[in-house]
Order: C-alpha cells, then structure tokens, then sequence
C-alpha cells in the first residue's frame, strides 16, 4: 500500500518546510501546495500560519483556498491546524476585520495587557481530553509557543488543553476530524515529532 | 507557565562556528550542524546564528548551513548577520530560519522592520542590538553600534534604550540586548543596559554579552528583568552544558523548561 499523502497548504503564511520536516521525520510524506484540487485528493491536510489574521486570509481568499480547505474539513479526513492554523478556524478576530473560516463558533482575542507580546517560548499544556495524536505525551509538557492572539471557542468540550499566560486559554483544540494547536509542534523538539508522529500514524490507520 | 530560556549563540564564519573577545580576535570551536545537534540534545531552548563571514559569497554558505541545521534540529533558529532586504529575509526564512535578526540595515533603514514585519508578522522580526557603554557622569547611557561584525564597530548617534522602543513600535517582535563592553568577558552581562530596555518596552528581552557562568544568567532573567539568556563562550568550550545552565536557574526557583534526558 502507497504511504497516504498528507498536503500542508502554503498561502505564503509561516513556515511551511519545517512542518513538512518534521512529518517527514514522523515517517509521513507531504507535500507542500498551493493548489485546491491537490488539497482535496490529499489523504489529510495540515493547516499553518503565522503572522496576521487579516493578511493571511486574504491570501486564502486571493488564491481560492477558502472554500477547499472547509470543504476538507467536513469531508471527515484528518486534520491538523497549526498556530495561525487554530485561530483561522474561527468566526472573527480582534485582531482585524476580516472573518475568519467559521468552522468553529468563537473568537480570535488579544492576550491580556500587561504580559509580554509576543507570548514566546515555551510553555506548559495541560491535557483535559484525550486524543490518539497527543498519545503518551505528560501532562503539562512544554511545547513552544509565539503569538499574539489565542483562539475563544464558544464551545468548551472541543478544548483538549489549555495553557497558562496571563489568563488561561485554550492552546490545544479537538472534535471529530479536526485537531488544532496554538503552539508549534515543530519547533517543540521531541515532544513536537511526537505529535507529527502520531498524526501520520492516524492519517495511516484511516 | 512560560519559561525562561537559554539560547546558545553561534558565531558562523565561512561556514565554522568561531568565539572572539569583545567581537575580535576569532577562534575556531566547531561545526555548526553538529554543535546545534549536541545544544538540542542538551536542551537548548532556540539557537541563535549570526553570520560574520565578509566575502561575497557568504549568503550562500549560511543558507545552507541554516537548511542543514533544520533538517535535524525541530527547534526555534534565529539567523542575523547581513540581511538588508525583505527578500534576504525571505531567503533565510525559506531555508528553514524561524526568525530573523537585523542590526546595521535597520538603524539605517527603520522601515525595514515594519516591512518584515508585515510580510512575515512580528514574531519573525528580531531587533539585534549592539549598545556600548557612554563614559560620563550622571545616569548611564548606551550608544548603539552597527557594522560589528568585524571590529568594535561604528558609533550611531542612537541613544541604545530609545532605539530598543522605537524598533518594538516599528514592529519588531523581541529584541537581542548585546553588550559590546561585556561580550566575552565572562563578567556578566550588563544588567543595568537590560534593566533599562527591559522596562521601556513589552517584546520579549534576550539578554546576550558576557555570560560567564550560570548565575550570570540567574541574574538576567531576575534583576535584568530578560525573558531569555544567551551565552556562546561557555557553552562552545564545554564550561557549561546547557542542561547545567538550566538546572541552575531551576534550582534558584525560576520556571525553565526541563532538559529532554533530566
């Protein structure tokens, strides 16, 4: 059986190759693209980001990303966002005007004032659910995160961790197909693999 | 919470990892894809690259001494050294740098950091400071230096703690604080320098120049008030390990990450 093929979406938002390292380093193989019909052949899709809210959607929009990436998602195959990658997936954001994909009900927020913005480094997650991608990983492990904004679901069950930064919010998000973190898995050193790891491993199994 | 990190420096040279004093005076300490192996091994929290080759062709030679480092090393790298244009960023971004740092191209050319960060958001855009201590009476000053790559560099007219605020305004998302009159020493950093940027800005402060053992970077991270510690002597001459670094600062009460095998 041909390994299943996982497609990282680039919309010149962050850094893509690592990702692609890192699920390499998971025994997984993806490909980096661009392109709507590669991302709806894929076997799973794993969504980046850094930077703004506003800009990077706009890139989605100008290059006809939006609606494949949703059309993904209710398709039932695994997913995976990452950073920008979570907060995308929400209705709005403070941080700027335009909506964001709205598969998740909720907001993007501003970290509270008086910390240090960017939050940058690492930090603790702390595991309220299970799931087979987060599998064997301690609570509270340290995994690294930079942003500036953190995603405010409506819904708290879809919450699988949560992390501490002048209040507490929610750093990791699951439900049905769909796992979203605010940290960077491959910039988080073996802990982070981990989490690359099993996710090929479950793109495999389904 | 989140924690105070220690960053090993590496100072690359046509490819080689080199340590001078007071920015002179290079010495060879290694190759730079198997020290940032043995630092994440350790427990390094980021590693930072600065490139100080002067021919022609270093962009080339760096890039692929970032790309190397990345394929094996699954933690943040920061590169500086040299980058003038948004696309020299992009180059180093693409190659597999999570941020980058500029010093000289952005005292003379502000705006290149709202560029940057525009194109890549502030997260990605490192302000690397070089400041020098001003002789006088009164309240302490610094001066910031650019073009230090080779020697002690040329003065600015820029006041080092004004130019730090100035550069987070702009869009730079964290700030490398260098002390040109500590670097190398194994002194200690300047801890007043952090102290004063530390207090005017609210990016996240990395203090870097004249870490000579761990309580140096104890005393960073308390009085100096930085997020983040970087030292290069220490670490490329095995006085410390990273790991050794960190169990001090944990074991004086400060949250760090734990080292992979502690």
């Amino acid at each position: 059986m041909a390994a299943s093929k996982i497609a990282i979406v680039d919309y010149q938002a962050g850094n893509v190759r690592s990702v692609q390292k890192a699920i390499e380093a998971g025994g997984g193989r993806a490909e980096i693209t661009g392109d709507p019909d590669s991302i709806d052949r894929a076997d799973a899709l794993v969504f980046p980001g850094q930077g703004a809210c506003d800009s990077s959607m706009r890139q989605l929009i100008s290059r006809n990303l939006v609606e494949p990436i949703k059309r993904f998602i209710a398709s039932g195959r695994p997913f995976l966002g990452v950073c920008l990658g979570l907060q995308l997936l929400l209705e709005d954001s403070e941080e700027g005007s335009e909506p964001g994909l709205g598969v998740l009900s909720g907001r993007v927020r501003r970290l509270p004032a008086g910390m240090r913005v960017p939050h940058m480094g690492w930090n603790e997650v702390r595991l309220q659910i299970e799931h087979p991608v987060l599998a064997g990983i301690p609570d509270g492990s340290y995994f690294y995160f930079v942003h500036s904004y953190y995603a405010d679901p409506e819904d708290k069950s879809v919450v699988l961790g949560t992390t501490s930064y002048g209040l507490d919010f929610c750093s990791a998000a699951a439900w049905d197909n769909v796992l979203a973190v605010q940290f960077h898995p491959e910039k988080s050193g073996d802990l982070g693999l981990r989490i690359y790891r099993q996710f090929v491993e479950l793109v495999d199994r389904s | 919470m989140l924690t105070k990190r220690v960053i090993p420096c590496l100072d690359v040279k046509a490819g080689r990892v080199v340590k001078g004093v007071r920015f002179l005076d290079h010495r060879d300490a290694g190759d730079p894809v198997e020290m940032a192996a043995l630092y994440n091994r350790q427990g390094a929290d980021e590693l930072v690259f600065y490139d100080i080759t002067a021919s022609a062709d270093r962009r080339g030679i760096m890039l692929d001494v970032v790309s190397r480092v990345a394929e094996q090393v699954f933690i943040p790298l920061t590169v500086g050294g040299g980058l003038r244009t948004v696309a020299d960023m992009q180059q180093m971004l693409q190659a597999g740098a999570d941020k980058v740092s500029i010093n000289t191209a952005a005292v003379e050319d502000p705006d290149l950091i709202s560029r940057g960060a525009d194109h890549f958001g502030n997260q990605c855009i490192v302000l690397g400071l070089d400041a020098m201590r001003i002789s006088s009476d009164g309240p302490p000053r610094w001066e910031v230096r650019v073009r230090t790559g080779r020697d002690s560099g040329d003065r600015t007219s820029l006041d080092a703690v004004e130019w730090a605020a100035r550069a987070a305004e702009l869009g730079a998302g964290e700030v490398v604080v260098n002390s040109m009159d500590s670097d190398g020493t194994l002194d200690g950093y300047d801890l007043e320098l952090l102290r004063a940027i530390s207090e005017s800005v609210t990016i996240p402060v990395v203090a870097s120049g004249g870490a000579g053992n761990p309580q140096h970077m104890f005393e960073a991270v308390t009085e100096g008030q930085a997020d983040a510690a970087l030292a290069a002597s220490i670490f490329h001459y095995s006085t410390y390990t990273v790991g050794e670094a960190k169990d001090f600062l944990a074991d004086h009460g400060l949250p760090v990450r734990p080292s992979p095998r502690s």
